[in-house]
Parts: structure tokens; C-alpha cells; sequence
């Protein structure tokens, strides 16, 4: 008997879409609450968001439009500071610039947080722009490390000495305002996200595609390269910047060193399990990695058994177990979570039902053919 | 500058490019093979640096078995680290290996950070290395003047190797075409291993004639040194050994010179290296020496 | 020699070019010309510089010295420059001092549409999404328009193109499959129909019976004859299969070594020595 593949009708999907929706307000909405969980979950909540929204970005680039940028961290920064040097309060201005005070020229200059993160956004995709020029003529590999480069370079310059009146060099900025309510991260990352999909899905984002698939048949088939990628790139980095921003709310102190390439790499892990190439997957791994973070905080706490203290477990291995994590993928299940596919309810719907079939499968004792199933390539 | 001062930044800054040009080699040889920037180069020079506190702190070895330990076991790290993480995916495409690359590089730090802890360490004496020699007005360790004596020594034995023997022109043959290579019984494998056994070898040295003049390690001490090299690499013509020699070079003085002519600069002296990386490739992506390679529609 | 070519409007113009690599010379002052509504074959030895000529049309690089014109406009013209002053060794040297250069997207969108010769489709797309990709070029709405999907209209019209000429192709039972997932002959089917969606006049197919037994090159043969007329495509082709050359193509142009040694219909190519002789060597 072979495993036919059902659809689910529109109305079905239509209300388990709702009911999905419906579900993450309330339960965004009993968080915020205190209802269920701790100000910790709270925490891990805002940051997976975040991240989701950064990784979906990276992915937009690196995944979709197969350009190998590693300039996610750099873009960040520089969102991250604008909100920051846009929204400390006046009052607690001269407490931050304590050693060099602010410059004159934004001494007085407060935005609201929403337009300060779109002034960050549009700022990190104005220096994706002017890098853009030089850096997406290279060859991939180039490429990669031209993006990591200048990724650097941001950070050298906002920890510069003659920067100081505006970033606060290496004392970085504090007293940030934090979000009032969860729901201002978790709208605007939903927000953003649902943008780059709905880019995906039109024909610039179909463009992007070839040109990851094969560049030269891309451009025979009139796409322009240069063009596409560097749309892609600029967007990506508004929306690093924008994800860079809402950081810097959700940390309240910020410094250069919060920006160092090992960010991009945690972003790189993030999408690479998710799935090069699925926004839903980022989402998810998004989600998995961040609070997998936090909880394998236990492994960087000292334990012991009875009066012997376990050596290996000290500061520091919950990021070695991370990177074993991502060699892992890598090396074994190089598809992650989602490959390129992405979340549907006739996925699930169709998962689900395998199972059962799989074991009456079992149970008849019909091991003769492995792959008898009727799936129509969709 | 005064003349002195000349001096004194000529010797660091040439004393730093051959540092830098030693690992340039690794970067250029691996590249020229696998087409693959090996991200964790710099940080298998940095574990080469920690090699080091271990065997003179923990163990006490004197300065010439140190060095042959050193080199002993970066070269094993490297090779375990080419078997692991690349060999599995060379047919895999190139952006799957590159991540996988990165993912090395970010285990290594994360390893150094959680075996040695993120805080710096001193880097041990080395039997005579750091000891202030003076020539005239200019005064440096001894380490400083050896460096370029050492790397100019490596570039020719490497030349003949790579020139004169046959195992070199094994070589030159897998970077020129894999398949190829493969059908006149090459193994491949076989070059590869000694190509990473190289380009270990010489990061492990490079490490000691690094650090030896500064005073810690610590887990990112890699990050920076493996990126510029990477550029210097490129600057040189990647693939070409007297390429990445030239190139270390370019950086260590170029680095030197601009910190000492203009201190005001200093905080960007790792940027200029990017500017630098990104001039070339757009009016001379080939590099200095390299050749160019034609793409195949 | 057709005598109505001097009637008919010339689609495709190369004029004096050549392509050097290096020292070598992959093209030599090739002179060649379609005509509208033409089927024109391109042949000759492996390394002829056959697949050169089409990059040098659709623009993946420029020709060292020469000229091409698309409609008796100028599309690519250049002259050797830098290094290829010393170096270059073809003929009409001093002749062209203009360059203009176009790239292959740009070219494309002058309705020049290729295949390639080892099929370059989007693999792990559809073959759906592979000839609706081939529709882009059309987009007029900027991405902001796009991405907020103001442009349904548009998007529409692209949509039902597609499917109209998978339909036109008889792709519509594949459409849904991953275009790496199909057996080697449809491949080529699709990588034409994509060709198609960027409604070409003029079309360059290279070896598009390569690998198919006589029967799928037949089939091949009546289904370029047909697209021409239904598409009014004027098309140029390499091949190797004498029978499909023979059977469809109304002139032949021959190369070896980069240089056109005989030009004709294909019963005066059959008969030409030169033609054998690049072929199976020379008695001595």
C-alpha cells in the first residue's frame, strides 16, 4: 500500500493559520502579563525574536540569493548605535559621556524609538551601499572575507578615539531605553520578517534564486546580477540594522565588543540549522538556539559529585558544545532543520499521517520496498 | 621620522611581515589546492601559541624541543581538521565548506576560551629569542632579526620543494586540476595531507616568531593575524608562494609604518588592511604575481 | 547561396570578429549572419570556438577585435586594448576603435535568448518557477511594489505566461517537478521554454540534441521547427548531429581552428572538402 499524500482544503488552513496567530498574541500577551513564565523567559523570548529577525535577514543574502556574506555583525553595530545614541534620555546623557563629553551637534537630539530604529536601518543599509559597489563585483570566497572585513572596520571605527563624542568609544553606551512591552520586539520582527517573505515570494525574490542556483543562466535569462545582489544585500542590512537596534533596546548598555564577528557566526549557526534557504527554519533554529543558550548555561556551572568536582564543567563549554553543535549540522545533516523547504500545514498534516501509516507498515511485516510513497513534488 | 625611528619601524615592520608571510603560505598553499580559505588557520596559529605556554609553563621543555612540539602538534591539529571537517564535504558546494571552515575556526576559539579561559597569557621566555640585541640606536629581541632570516630560509627550501621535487609537482598538478591529477594516479588525499602538514608546520614556527615578542596570548590573538594574512595572501596572487611572501610583507610594513608615521591612526591600522584587500581586488584581482583564470561558461 | 537573404531583414549581424585567449585564437575574423525567420547551423570540430561565438553574442565576454549587430544596430563592438595590443594576432586589426560592451542581461533584454551546452537550469527549482524566473524580465514594478505585492496585475500576467508556454511545450505535466529530477531530453525541452519566456527574436541553441538517441533528435527537430514559426524566432544553432544539422537548418556555417572555412546549404557543406577535411583529417 503505498502513502498517498493528502492535501488539506483552503478553509482548513485558513483557520489553523488564525488559530496559529491567535495562539502567539495570547501567549505574547501572557507573557508580557507575567501570567506564565519568569522576567528570564521573557528575556529569551525578546532575544529569539531578534535573532530571528537578523537571521532572517542573513538568510535573505547567504541562503536565497547564495551571495556568502559575513557582514551581519557590522550592519548591527551600526543600527545598534543609532537607536542607542538616539534614544538615551537627555536626563541621562552627561552620566553616560561621562569621559569625553557628547558631541554638541546630537546633544539634544532624542528621537522616538520606532524612528530611531528606522534611521538605524536605513543607516546600515547606506554603508551597505557604499560597500556594495566594490564588494559584490568579487568572487564569492572574496566576497566572505571583504564582508568579515568590513565588518571590522565598523567596529574600529566606532571604538575610535575621534568617535568618542558620538559612540563613547570603548565605554560603550548605557542607560538605553528597554522595550514597555514585549510586544513592540515581537510585532516589529514579525513585521520584518513577513516583508523579506513577501520579497522572497515576488519575482525579485525568484531572481535572487536563480542567481543562487547559477549565475551565469541568471543573467542569460536577463537578470542582473549586480542589481539583484546588491538589493539583496541593502535590504538585508536595513533589516540587520533594524535587528542590531531593537538589541541595543533589549540590552540597555551596548559596546563595541557585543559586535565582534562571533556574532555573525552564532547567526551563521542559526541559519545553517535552520536551513539555508527556509525562513521558517531560521525562525525556529532562531528560537532553539537562543533559549538552547540559556539553558546550557548548566553546563558553564561548576558540578560536583558528592566532595569531587567535576573538571570539565567550568565557563566556557557551553559555547565548545555550540560549536560542536554547528560542526555537526555541517558535517552531517547539512540540510538542517527545513533544507529549503518551508513550514505548511499540508507538511505537518502530512507528517503526522506517515507516522501511523509507517507503523501498520511495520506491523504487516512489509519491509520488501522502503520508498512506496506517492508524493507529489510540491 | 627621524632615522632612528626609520630604522627601528623598518626592523618591526619587516620582522612582522615575515611573520605574517610565513602564515600566508598555509592560506595560499590550502587555497591554491582546495579553493578554500581555510577561516581556521588563524586560529590554528593561535592554538600553536598556547601550544607553546604549555610546553615551556606546564612542562619545562627548553627552547628547541619546544619548538619541535609545537610544530608537532599543530601540524596533528591540522591534519585531523582537514580529515574531519573538509574532506567529507570537497564535493559539496564551496559554500558548504567554507561554513564548515568557519565552524572550525569557532570551535577552536570556543576551545581556547573554555581550555585556557578567555583571559590572556603570558607568553613564556624562549631560551635566547627575547633578549634585547642593539644595532646602533635600533634595539630589539633577537627574535626580531631572526624572523625574516628564518621565513627567507622556508620560502626557498618551499620553492625547491614545490619546484624541484616531485611531490611539489604532484602538487602543482592537484591545484591545477583535481580530476586530472586523479586519473595520472595522484593520490590526492595523500597531497592534501602534506599541504595542510605544510602550511601547519609553518603557522606553528610563525606562532613562535609571532608571540615571542609579545607579551600574551589569548583566544582571538588568531582572528586578526589569520585575516590579514588571508589578505596578504591575495595581495601576493593567491596560490603563489613567493606571492604570499611578498604580500606578508606589504601588511607587516605597511602596518608598521602607518601606526608610526601617523599615531592618530592607530585604532584603524586593521582597517587599512581591508581598504588595502579591497583596492587590489578591484584593479588587480590576480594579485601581484598571480595568474589569471578564466572561467568556463 | 540563398538568393532572398537580400530581402529578408538581418537579425543577426557578426562582422570581423575575433576572440583571443592568451595566445590562442578561439575565433578569427568570423563573418556570419542570420536572417529573419532562418534556422542557422553552426558547426564544426571540437574546440572550433563554436560556443565562443555565442558568448561573444550574448555577451558573457567581449570579442577581442570586431563588431555584432542585432538588427543592423551595433550590440557589441570592441578593439584590442591593453595587453591584447601586442598580443593579438587576428586579422581587420585597426578597424574598430569603439568599444561598447553589453552584458548578458542587458543583451537579453534586446530579445537575444541562449541555452547552454551543459544545461544550466535552476536545479533545485521547479521547472515551473525555472520558466517564470525567465518572465522577470518583464518586471516593470520596482521591489518595494513587488514585495508588497501592488503589482498583482503584473504578477499575474507572468504567471498564466508561463503556464500558457508550458502548456504551448507540453511541460504542464511536469511542472511541478524539480527540473534536476527529469530525464536528460525533457532538461533541454525546459531550458528552451525558459529561453522562450524571455521572448527572444532571435534564439542560440547550443547542442540541443546532445546525448538524445535518433528518435528524441527527431522529435527535437520538428519541435524547434515548430517554436520558430510559432514563436517568429530566428534561430542559430551548434551541433554535432549531422542529422538534425542537415534536416532543419537552411545554412550552414563551418569552423575550424576559429576560422569559417565553408558556408552554404547543407547538400553544398556535404560536398565541400574543406568541410571533410576539417572533419577527417587530410590523406597525405
Amino acid at each position: 500500500m503505498a502513502f498517498e499524500y493528502k492535501r488539506l482544503n483552503k478553509t482548513t488552513k485558513i483557520i489553523l493559520t488564525l488559530l496559529l496567530i491567535a495562539g502567539c498574541i495570547v501567549l505574547t500577551y501572557m507573557l508580557d502579563k507575567g501570567i506564565i513564565g519568569t522576567s528570564y523567559t521573557v528575556r529569551i523570548v525578546r532575544i529569539s525574536v531578534i535573532y530571528a529577525l537578523i537571521g532572517v535577514s542573513m538568510n535573505l543574502v547567504n541562503g536565497f540569493t547564495g551571495v556568502f556574506s559575513l557582514g551581519q555583525a557590522g550592519f548591527m553595530a551600526i543600527g545598534a548605535y543609532t537607536v542607542g545614541v538616539l534614544t538615551i534620555p537627555l536626563a541621562s546623557r552627561p552620566n553616560v559621556y561621562y569621559l569625553v563629553p557628547i558631541s554638541e551637534k546630537i546633544q539634544d537630539l532624542v528621537m522616538p524609538f520606532g524612528v530611531a530604529l528606522i534611521i538605524g536601518g536605513i543607516f546600515a543599509a547606506i554603508f551597505a551601499a557604499l560597500i556594495g559597489t566594490p564588494v559584490l563585483r568579487l568572487k564569492s570566497d572574496y566576497l566572505a572575507i571583504a564582508t568579515l572585513g568590513f565588518s571590522e572596520i565598523v567596529r574600529a571605527i566606532i571604538a575610535n578615539n575621534q568617535m568618542w563624542p558620538i559612540t563613547n568609544g570603548s565605554l560603550g553606551l548605557k542607560s538605553i531605553p528597554t522595550f514597555p512591552s514585549l510586544f513592540i520586539p515581537v510585532i516589529i520582527s514579525t513585521v520584518g520578517i513577513a516583508f523579506m517573505v513577501l520579497l522572497i515570494k515576488s519575482s525579485y525574490g525568484r531572481a535572487f534564486k536563480a542567481i543562487r542556483e547559477d549565475e551565469v543562466a541568471a543573467e542569460a535569462m536577463g537578470i542582473n546580477l549586480f542589481k539583484h545582489k546588491g538589493l539583496s544585500f541593502i535590504i538585508s542590512a536595513f533589516f540587520a540594522g533594524v535587528g542590531g537596534g531593537l538589541l541595543a533596546a533589549h540590552l540597555t548598555a551596548i559596546d563595541s565588543n557585543q559586535f565582534k564577528i562571533m556574532v555573525t557566526y552564532e547567526l551563521l549557526l542559526i541559519i545553517v540549522l535552520g536551513g539555508l534557504g527556509s525562513v521558517t527554519g531560521t525562525v525556529l533554529s532562531s528560537f532553539m538556539i537562543c533559549s538552547g543558550k540559556e539553558l546550557l548555561r548548566w553546563f558553564d556551572l561548576p558540578h560536583s559529585i558528592g566532595t569531587w568536582k567535576i573538571p570539565i564543567f567550568r565557563p566556557g563549554l557551553r559555547m565548545v558544545i555550540f560549536s560542536l553543535l554547528l560542526m555537526t549540522v555541517v558535517l552531517f545533516w547539512r540540510r538542517g532543520l527545513m533544507g529549503r523547504k518551508e513550514f505548511s500545514w499540508d507538511g505537518i498534516y502530512n507528517f503526522l499521517r506517515r507516522w501511523p501509516w509507517r507503523v501498520r507498515r511495520l506491523i504487516r511485516g512489509d519491509y520488501s520496498k522502503k520508498q512506496e510513497e506517492v508524493t507529489p513534488n510540491a | 621620522m627621524d632615522q632612528v625611528t626609520l630604522f627601528q619601524n623598518l626592523v618591526t615592520g619587516v620582522s612582522l611581515g615575515s611573520a605574517y608571510a610565513l602564515i600566508a603560505i598555509g592560506y595560499t598553499m590550502v587555497y591554491g589546492i582546495l579553493r578554500l580559505i581555510n577561516f581556521a588557520h588563524g586560529d590554528i596559529f593561535m592554538m600553536a601559541g598556547y601550544f607553546t605556554i604549555f610546553a615551556v609553563s606546564s612542562f619545562g621543555m627548553p627552547w628547541y624541543i619546544t619548538i619541535l612540539f609545537v610544530t608537532v602538534v599543530t601540524v596533528i591539529l591540522g591534519v585531523t581538521i582537514e580529515k574531519v571537517a573538509y574532506r567529507p564535504l570537497r564535493e559539496s558546494p564551496r559554500m558548504s565548506i567554507m561554513i564548515s571552515a568557519i565552524g572550525v575556526s569557532y570551535l577552536l576559539v570556543n576551545s581556547a576560551t573554555y581550555l585556557f579561559t578567555g583571559l590572556p597569557r603570558a607568553f613564556p621566555q624562549l631560551g635566547f629569542l627575547q633578549k634585547v640585541y642593539h644595532i646602533g640606536d635600533v634595539s630589539a629581541p633577537i627574535v626580531t632579526f631572526i624572523t625574516p632570516v628564518v621565513t627567507i630560509v622556508i620560502l626557498f627550501v618551499l620553492l625547491y620543494l614545490v619546484n624541484f621535487t616531485k611531490i611539489g609537482m604532484a602538487m602543482r598538478a592537484v591545484s591545477k586540476d583535481f580530476e586530472a591529477a586523479r586519473l595520472m594516479g595522484i593520490e590526492i588525499n595523500k597531497i592534501i595531507s602534506i599541504t595542510f602538514v605544510i602550511g601547519c608546520s609553518l603557522a606553528a614556527i610563525s606562532a613562535i616568531l609571532y608571540f615571542s615578542p609579545r607579551p600574551m596570548v589569548f583566544p582571538f590573538s588568531g582572528f586578526m593575524p589569520g585575516l590579514k594574512c588571508f589578505v596578504a595572501a591575495v595581495l601576493g596572487g593567491i596560490g603563489n608562494i613567493p606571492g604570499a611572501v611578498i604580500g606578508g610583507f606589504i601588511i607587516g610594513l605597511a602596518e608598521t609604518f602607518l601606526v608610526g608615521i601617523f599615531p592618530q591612526l592607530t585604532g584603524y591600522s586593521d582597517a587599512f588592511t581591508f581598504v588595502l584587500l579591497i583596492v587590489m581586488l578591484l584593479f588587480r584581482p590576480t594579485g601581484l604575481l598571480g595568474e589569471k583564470i578564466a572561467e568556463k561558461v | 547561396m540563398h538568393d532572398n537573404n537580400g530581402m529578408k531583414n538581418n537579425v543577426l549581424k557578426m562582422e570581423n570578429t575575433s576572440m583571443q585567449f592568451g595566445g590562442v585564437l578561439a575565433l578569427n575574423n568570423l563573418n556570419l549572419d542570420v536572417y529573419e525567420g532562418e534556422i542557422v547551423g553552426l558547426i564544426g570540430p571540437n574546440g572550433a570556438g563554436k560556443t565562443t561565438a555565442f558568448n561573444v553574442v550574448t555577451g558573457v565576454y567581449p570579442p577581442t577585435n570586431g563588431a555584432v549587430y542585432l538588427d543592423r544596430e551595433i550590440l557589441v563592438e570592441n578593439y584590442p586594448q591593453g595587453k591584447m595590443k601586442e598580443l593579438y594576432s587576428g586579422e581587420s586589426k585597426g578597424k574598430y576603435t569603439v568599444a561598447k560592451v553589453l552584458t548578458p542581461d542587458r543583451i537579453t533584454k534586446l530579445r537575444v535568448a541562449r541555452t547552454f551546452q551543459n544545461i544550466r537550469l535552476f536545479k533545485d527549482l521547479t521547472v515551473y518557477e525555472n520558466v517564470l524566473i525567465a518572465q522577470h524580465v518583464k518586471q516593470k514594478s520596482n521591489w518595494l511594489f513587488a514585495s508588497l505585492m501592488m503589482n498583482h496585475k503584473e504578477e499575474k500576467a507572468m504567471r498564466e505566461e508561463a503556464m500558457r508556454l508550458l502548456e504551448i511545450l507540453d511541460l504542464v505535466d511536469v511542472k511541478e517537478k524539480t527540473a534536476s529530477s527529469l530525464p536528460y531530453g525533457q532538461q533541454r525541452h525546459i531550458e528552451i521554454a525558459r529561453a522562450l519566456a524571455t521572448d527572444p527574436k532571435l534564439l542560440l541553441l547550443d547542442e540541443p540534441a546532445a546525448g538524445m538517441n535518433p528518435q528524441e533528435s527527431d522529435e527535437l527537430m520538428h519541435f524547434i521547427g515548430r517554436i520558430r514559426k510559432d514563436f517568429g524566432l530566428s534561430i542559430l544553432m551548434i551541433e554535432h548531429h549531422m542529422q538534425v544539422v542537415m534536416g532543419i537548418c537552411e545554412r550552414i556555417y563551418v569552423l575550424d581552428y576559429g576560422k569559417l572555412i565553408a558556408e552554404g546549404s547543407p547538400k553544398e557543406i556535404q560536398s565541400n572538402k574543406k568541410v571533410i577535411e576539417a572533419y577527417l583529417g587530410v590523406d597525405d
